[in-house]
């Protein structure tokens, strides 16, 4: 058995955004391509869980459809659990789609609303041919029952159902193939607070009593302090650090993590004086050459602006940064 | 009675509807003073959003303003009609919201628009107004604002949108500014600026802000006091660092222990059970009481008012507490 049970080695996705090929011969365009995720690496443990943190448009949601192959990869490789993703066909893969599973931001959109909870719940029994007859309707009880829920909850509609309800109900769904590893996009982001906690408690309870390993995406930092045991930090398609998550918000080291972190506001009151943050995000169609982030960066040299930084190693992980590059060979 | 900028006094908002009258704001009452900024907190529901827009007029149909008063400076605003009140939203009142899209046209450039909103209210000349916008545009941080004053909104990216919006609120100087969910649709990196710039723009003119948001955190770099809503009504209301930091209500407590933070990580988070009720569903005596572990008989039979807790003009409105008796300093803080 693998140590890590996902390895992602260069996974780039690119999306061919051109008009139409007519428009294009008629106005002379060449072909467009947006780079979503560019040369990403990182391994999860079993058991662990590992943040993807980042802005919006910065390749979050493509990695999670990469990983559980709602979209193919453009480069690199996905391994689970010591099988490459890409050529394994038929039951080998069947078997290995079941060991996983996805968790939606939109708990409205995620449901079929014209099916009964209990279908939902159920589909992937089915899919998988886990169980049949009265042995499906056991178990979805016994899922329902899991996640907060009721039994009888199996009969209702997805409509008759608050926000935190329905994510439970995708949780239930989630669940239903026994799966090992579930990849969740912005679980709680579409949630309130106080449901929210419910939501984040459920997850964290769930994982301990089924040993479960979490791909957890979100773009908030303390939801993310609080769940994962390594984070990977990204910002245009690039994951420009990596590391444990005590270790991340105790010394964060590349330039972007510490805008991040500074931009969070201070609930504690503590008087912390915040470093302002400067600019926005750029179009990811042209994203600056060199370091992406080099328009925002208070330390950007020349070279920056030219060529891409390689990842330096950090006290639990590395940081792709030219600043850390120079102190590491001047140390 | 006080010096108040705005007054809200036992404010109710219903929308009829044909299986009965809803109640949506219910006996909500707070002041704003000048220059300060209150901070309007509650979960998707509470009614945060339709308390800005009872204030400003901009209620929509069928819902009502059915009982209660608004003051601004001492005056009544809830009872003027259309134009009285249309002037006063340009002039005295500014308005943010959470897409700045909606109040943006998009067949005008910025200095139309922005022109046009200075020259409604200040007698002086286009060309006069013109340069007042750009020093504007300026100081919300737009770069090269002389040059891109003419461009349309849609050549803006959403921070950029959303401080020409602050830009816009603010032309007429008005004496007070409503900002709803200003900075839920931006990009954290982005929401920290804005944050900063409606604080420090609107303390360098003056201008109290009504600021409504579902985020705590916002609320704790940027508010005075807090009022924090639930199920259209106040749970409590005071100075933020009191309501953050030892919150009384059993609501705001629950609400503060299941906020996750960047310091406190392996403990559970605080849980409250259950959701908000829905306006057709609302219980009788304290709203509250179906989620409280601490609900008694009496909370299921009457519904607690916010008493005054202490000096500082904390009210809370739960029956474990009783005010304090200072009525001299109650009637002060309203
Ligand atoms: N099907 C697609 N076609 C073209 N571009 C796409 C497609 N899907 C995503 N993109 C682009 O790829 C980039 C990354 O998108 P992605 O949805 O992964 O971001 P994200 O980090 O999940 O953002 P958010 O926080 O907004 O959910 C964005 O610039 C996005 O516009
Ligand atoms: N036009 C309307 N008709 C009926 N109910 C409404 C209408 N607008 C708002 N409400 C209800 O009033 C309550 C408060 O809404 P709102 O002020 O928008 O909440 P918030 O801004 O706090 O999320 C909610 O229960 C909402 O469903
Ligand atoms: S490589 Fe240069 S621009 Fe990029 S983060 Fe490091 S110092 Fe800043
Ligand atoms: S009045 Fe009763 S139910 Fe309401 S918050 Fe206080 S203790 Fe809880
Ligand atoms: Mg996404
Ligand atoms: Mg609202």
């Amino acid at each position: 058995m693998a140590d890590a049970l996902l390895k992602i080695e260069h996974l780039t996705r690119y999306f061919d955004i051109s008009k139409p090929f007519l428009n294009r011969m008629l106005e002379r365009d060449e072909k467009q391509f947006l780079t979503a995720v560019a040369d990403v690496s990182f391994e999860i443990k079993r058991g662990e869980t590992f943040a993807l943190v980042g802005e919006s448009g910065s390749g979050k949601s493509t990695i999670a459809k990469l990983v559980v192959g709602l979209l193919a990869a453009s480069e690199g490789t996905i391994e689970f659990d010591g099988h490459k993703m890409t050529g394994t066909t038929g039951t080998e893969m069947r078997d290995l789609r079941r060991r996983f599973q996805m968790i939606f931001q939109d708990p409205f959109a995620s449901l079929n609303p014209r099916w009964r909870v209990g279908d939902i719940i159920a589909e992937p029994i089915h899919t998988f041919g886990l169980l049949k007859g009265a042995d499906v309707t056991n178990r979805v009880g016994e899922l329902l029952d899991t996640v907060g829920l009721s039994a009888k909850d199996a009969e209702k509609f997805p409509h008759e159902f608050s926000g935190g309800q329905r994510q439970r109900i995708a949780i239930a769904r989630a669940l239903s193939s026994k799966p090992e590893f579930i990849v969740c996009d912005e679980p709680t982001s579409a949630l309130d607070v106080s449901v929210q906690a419910q939501i984040l408690n459920l997850m964290k309870d769930l994982q301990d009593e089924m040993g479960l390993t979490y791909l957890f995406i979100s773009h908030d930092l303390s939801v993310v302090r609080h769940m994962a045991s390594r984070i990977g930090v990204l910002y245009l398609g690039r994951l420009v650090e990596v590391a444990d998550g005590k270790t991340l918000f105790s010394s964060p080291q590349h330039p972007y993590t510490q805008m991040l972190l500074d931009a969070v506001p201070d609930l504690a009151l503590s008087g912390r004086r915040r470093k302002p943050v400067d600019g926005e995000i750029p179009n990811p169609i042209n994203p600056p050459p060199g370091c992406a982030f080099h328009p925002r960066c208070p330390l950007a040299m020349d070279r920056c602006k030219v060529d891409a930084p390689h990842q330096v190693a950090t006290e639990t992980g590395y940081a792709a940064c030219f600043a850390l590059e120079a102190e590491a060979k001047a140390s | 009675m006080t010096d108040a900028l705005l007054s809200v006094r036992n404010l109710r908002v219903e929308f009829p509807t044909r299986r009965g009258v809803l109640t949506a704001i219910d006996d909500v009452s707070f002041d704003i003073m000048p220059g300060e900024v209150l901070g309007v907190v509650g979960e998707s529901g509470a009614g945060k959003s339709l308390t800005g827009a009872a204030i400003i007029g901009l209620l929509e149909p069928p819902g009502r303003i059915a009982g209660g008063e608004i003051l601004l400076k001492g005056e009544r605003i809830d009872n003027l009609g259309a134009e009285a009140m249309r002037r006063i939203r340009g002039k005295r009142i500014g308005m943010v919201f959470q897409d700045p899209l909606t109040s943006l046209n998009p067949l005008y450039t910025v200095a139309q628009q922005l022109i046009e909103t200075i020259r409604t209210h200040a007698d002086i000349s286009e060309s006069e107004a013109r340069k007042k916008a750009i020093a504007l545009l300026d100081r919300v941080g737009i770069p090269a604002a002389a040059r891109r004053i003419d461009d349309y909104p849609h050549h803006f990216s959403g921070g950029m949108r959303q401080r020409v919006v602050i830009a816009l609120a603010l032309c007429a100087e008005p004496e007070l500014v409503i900002a709803d969910e200003p900075t839920t649709a931006l990009d954290v990196s982005v929401q920290s600026q804005i944050i900063d710039l409606i604080k420090e723009i609107c303390a360098e003119r003056g201008a109290a802000v009504m600021l409504i948001t579902h985020d705590m955190g916002v609320i704790a770099e940027t508010a005075d006091r807090v009022a924090v809503l639930y199920a259209g009504r106040i749970a409590e209301i005071g100075p933020v660092r009191q309501v953050i930091t030892a919150p009384e209500h059993p609501y705001t407590a629950g609400l503060m222990g299941s906020i996750p933070t960047l310091t406190q990580t392996d403990a559970r988070l605080v849980q409250i059970p259950g959701a908000m009720p829905r306006l057709n569903a609302i219980p009788q005596g304290c709203a509250f009481n179906p989620r409280c572990e601490k609900a008694f008989d009496r909370c299921f039979k009457e519904r607690p008012a916010p008493v005054l807790r202490d000096a500082d003009g904390r009210k809370v409105a739960c029956w474990l507490y009783d005010a304090i008796d200072t009525p001299a300093k109650e009637q002060a803080n309203g």
